[in-house]
This record gives structure tokens, C-alpha cells and sequence, in this order.
């Protein structure tokens, strides 16, 4: 089992340490829900650092994940160094292999991806990469910190009044690149807020001044429902590598703009979008009573079933139950869930819950 | 936290007698911890008949559900209203104001089957 290089300051926050894929990571510190107002009204962090950073430089790095990636990095030259693009690796037959951001940097690009999901990403790379003139390195001498709430680029600020003026002048998916420290205006939360890659060896002074300043230390569990209420997919959950983008609202990460660019998985990806989509992803609220999970089946007003959750939790902000399902597509805003046997009604509605610390779908109740 | 008037089971559900044949029964202390903030809690109707091992209800957190088990054989005589309305009171109050049902006994003896304070903090490592 691994340890982050914050390992010591989550035990001095009284962190409830589990393990996740292979890490010891903080579930939470007390209340997850606290840690999740935290990030919605002020201020949060969380140790990410499981998550792994993978540098491609080279001359060939750019057709390398020109050919990789759904999404196209051509865009990013013309905003500069630092631009960021989410992106989908898929399968030759279309399905998730897993999200992750690329940076344009100096360098070349980097790559943030899933630490569930590292074994079978670093396989990938190593079995595609050798047709093209790249070199690939890990950056596991690097920690990650999210900074994450209406208050994140404050809190940074006041620790780095240097940087204060280019942190807030910061556009969302763009990092500012200060030697070994990367601040990345990106998250996992539907905040506003930072993502800051930055040497291991500074990462628990870092989190003590962060600490010091008011920060909120959040686990993986207020993460959780943060991003299901900005209805931000997890991996292995609401997708994986039987799930084309077209069934998890991942659509828009995958660019065919130019005809030119072949990428892994584009013939699978055009060919489904063409028959049309079997499956979509929607958002659930429940009306009836329980709370929805992963695993349950949903089924039309006329008793079908039409396809099964892939998240779902108790929502802090709107204070009911709410999920992310993967179903056929129905023409009617409603249907129900198989809770424990008993089928209690949900309306769906178009993902996020929450943005900004405010809800964004309608709740009839 | 464990004290010597409850009486506990392995499903970490505690009885405490209230009067005569009649005993609260609710989760405890560590049942709470390993749940996280709670959210919604179902319980058995008044004037039902439960056994003891039965589910007879669910407590969910805002990660998990857990099956509520009942630790004795008797009739439901109350339900904790303010506990189904605000299930937090089983985080923060989970011996006293968090109680969930009053259980009238079918058999007093049976509470002498059950797990004293010493022996249940034994069971979960305190």
C-alpha cells in the first residue's frame, strides 16, 4: 500500500485513512458533509497525489496523442503554454479506457490520469507509443493539491501574493507554471478552485500553510458527492472500457472535426453515434423515499427496465438523494428506481445538480 | 460510551431497558463511526411483531445503507420520529436522543443472551 507525501499531515488532521487502488488515501477527517459545505461556500483541499502525472516530450509527442487521445490537442498551441483539454484514451472499439487532462506545457504535454486505472494506462502508452519518437516520464516525485471553493484562489493567493495577480487573472482550464509548481485552474468539484502539482518534498509545508490560512482538509468521500452533484463522471463507475463517450455525456471530449486525424476507437465512436445512441446518461432526483445507489435498476412509467445507476449519494446541497444513471433513452421526465425491492419514483433531469455553489436542475419537491 | 446498563449484539445494535419489559433499541457509537454522517433511516412500523436477527429496517449514510437487525423478539411500541426527520441525532447522540425504536419484550430472559459492554468492546477492538 502507498503512501502520499501527505500521508502524516491527513494523521495530524485526524484523518479515517482507507485504502483506494492501492493508496492509503483520507476518507474523511470527521463529516464529509462539513468538508463538502467547506468547498461549497469557502474552501477545501485535497491531497490528489494518488493521481498520476505522466510527462510526454519528444518530436513526435504531439502526433503521438494527436493519435491517443479522443479529444484533439491540436487546439491548444494557439492559447499557449499551460492550456489544458479533458480528454477520453478509448478503446479500438470505442470504450473509456480512462479520463484524464493533458497540459501544454514547455516541455511538451502532461498528462494527468486515474490512479485505479494507472497499470492498464502505463500498459497502454507502452504498447502505443512505440511507433512514435516520445519519451514517456512518471512524475511520482510530484504531489497534487486541490484547492477547491469560492475562496480557493484567495486562500492561494494570500500564501503566494507573488503570483496573486496571474492566479486570479487565471482562465478556467489554463495553469500557470512557476519552476517545479504547476496551478492548474481545473477541478473535480464544480467550484471554482485550483488543481496545484508541485514538488513532494514542499507538499506538507504547503498543506500546514494552507491549514493556516483557513483551508477545509477534505477526503475522498466529500469528493464524491461533489462531483456527482456537478455531475462529473467517476471511472469504473458511470464508465469504463464497455462504455462508448455517446452513453456517459463524453461526447464532447471527442473531436472528428479534422477528417484527417485518425485517433484509437474513432471508427468504433462514428459508427455507434451514426445508429444513434442505445444508451444515455441522465441525472436522477428522487422523489420517493431512500437514497439512490450504484447498482440499482431504473426502470419507464410502463414497469421496463431501462438501465441502472451508476452513482449515487445523498446530495448536501439539495438535500435529497440524486444519481447518475445510464438508460435508454424515454421521452418522459419521469421513472422509478428499485430500492431494496420497493420502486420509488425519480424525475430526470440534465446533469449538473450544481455549479458554483447553486443549483442548476429544477426540484419539483 | 459502552456503559454497563446496555446490552449489545454483534449486528452493533443496543438494548437498554427503559421500564419493566419495555427496552430502547438503537445503533451504536461504533455503528455510527463506520456509517460517516447519516441520511435517512427507515424504521419498522408501530405494532409490528419482530424476531430477533431480523431486518427491520435500513439506516443509510450518505455513503452506504446498512440493514437495521433486531437484537430481541417483541412488538414495536414507538418509533423515534425526531430521529427519522433528522438522522444526524444517531451521529451525534447515538446511546440517548439517537434511540430508534421502543420494543415491548416477548421475553425478558432473553436480554441475559446478550453481549454486555465489556464483551462488545472486546468484539470491536477498543
Amino acid at each position: 500500500m502507498q503512501q502520499t507525501a501527505l500521508y502524516n499531515a491527513h494523521l495530524a488532521s485526524n484523518a479515517k485513512m482507507v485504502p483506494f487502488a492501492n493508496w492509503q488515501m483520507p476518507i474523511n477527517y470527521g463529516s464529509q458533509i462539513k468538508e463538502h459545505e467547506a468547498v461549497r461556500n469557502d474552501c477545501g483541499m485535497f491531497d490528489v497525489s494518488h493521481m498520476a502525472i505522466t510527462d510526454i516530450s519528444g518530436a513526435q509527442a504531439k502526433e503521438f496523442l494527436r493519435y491517443l487521445l479522443s479529444n484533439d490537442i491540436e487546439k491548444l498551441e494557439k492559447f499557449g503554454f499551460g492550456k489544458a483539454l479533458y480528454s477520453a484514451m478509448l478503446t479500438p472499439g470505442a470504450g473509456v479506457i480512462d479520463d484524464l487532462i493533458v497540459y501544454y506545457t514547455e516541455f511538451g504535454y502532461r498528462l494527468v490520469t486515474n490512479a485505479g486505472t494507472y497499470e492498464k494506462d502505463m500498459k497502454w502508452l507502452d504498447a502505443v507509443s512505440p511507433n512514435f519518437k516520445v519519451t514517456k516520464t512518471m512524475r511520482p516525485d510530484l504531489s497534487i493539491i486541490a484547492v477547491q471553493g469560492p475562496n480557493a484562489i484567495a486562500k492561494v493567493s494570500v500564501l503566494k501574493p507573488d503570483l496573486a495577480q496571474g492566479l486570479n487573472a487565471l482562465k478556467p482550464f489554463t495553469a500557470l507554471v512557476i519552476n517545479d509548481w504547476f496551478y492548474a485552474r481545473t477541478g473535480y468539484t464544480g467550484e471554482n478552485g485550483l488543481e496545484i502539482m508541485l514538488p513532494g518534498e514542499r507538499a506538507e509545508q504547503f498543506w500546514n500553510e494552507l491549514l493556516d490560512v483557513g483551508v477545509t482538509p477534505c477526503g475522498l468521500a466529500a469528493r464524491d458527492t461533489l462531483r456527482l452533484e456537478a455531475g462529473m463522471n467517476l471511472y469504473g463507475h458511470d464508465m469504463n472500457e464497455t462504455t462508448n463517450p455517446m452513453e456517459c455525456n463524453m461526447d464532447w471530449v471527442v473531436d472528428l472535426s479534422d477528417s484527417l486525424r485518425y485517433f484509437i476507437g474513432r471508427d468504433e465512436y462514428v459508427q455507434y453515434k451514426t445508429n444513434g445512441a442505445r444508451y444515455i446518461q441522465v441525472g436522477l432526483i428522487l422523489e420517493g423515499k431512500g437514497v439512490l445507489r450504484e447498482g440499482q435498476i431504473v426502470y419507464d412509467m410502463d414497469n421496463n427496465e431501462i438501465g441502472i445507476i451508476t452513482s449515487g449519494t445523498f446530495s448536501p446541497t439539495l438535500k435529497v438523494s440524486i444519481a447518475m444513471a445510464r438508460i435508454k433513452p424515454i421521452a418522459q421526465q419521469q421513472a422509478y428506481v428499485d430500492i431494496r425491492g420497493s420502486l420509488e419514483p425519480v424525475r430526470l433531469v440534465k446533469l449538473p445538480f450544481v455549479r458554483n455553489g447553486k443549483q442548476v436542475c429544477g426540484i419539483s419537491k | 460510551m459502552y456503559s454497563d446498563d446496555f446490552k449489545f449484539v454483534d449486528t452493533h445494535e443496543w438494548v437498554k431497558v427503559d421500564s419493566d419489559n419495555v427496552v430502547l433499541v438503537g445503533i451504536t457509537h461504533h455503528a455510527q463511526e463506520l456509517l460517516g454522517d447519516l441520511v435517512y433511516v427507515e424504521l419498522p412500523k408501530v405494532g409490528s411483531h419482530i424476531k430477533a436477527h431480523d431486518v427491520i429496517g435500513v439506516v443509510e449514510s450518505v455513503k452506504a445503507a446498512s440493514d437495521l437487525y433486531s437484537p430481541i423478539d417483541g412488538e414495536v411500541i414507538q418509533v423515534n420520529n425526531e430521529v427519522t426527520a433528522d438522522p444526524t441525532l444517531a451521529n451525534t447522540d447515538p446511546h440517548a436522543k439517537g434511540w430508534l425504536i421502543k420494543v415491548k419484550l416477548a421475553d425478558v430472559s432473553q436480554l441475559d443472551n446478550l453481549m454486555s459492554a465489556d464483551e462488545y468492546k472486546a468484539l470491536i477492538g477498543h
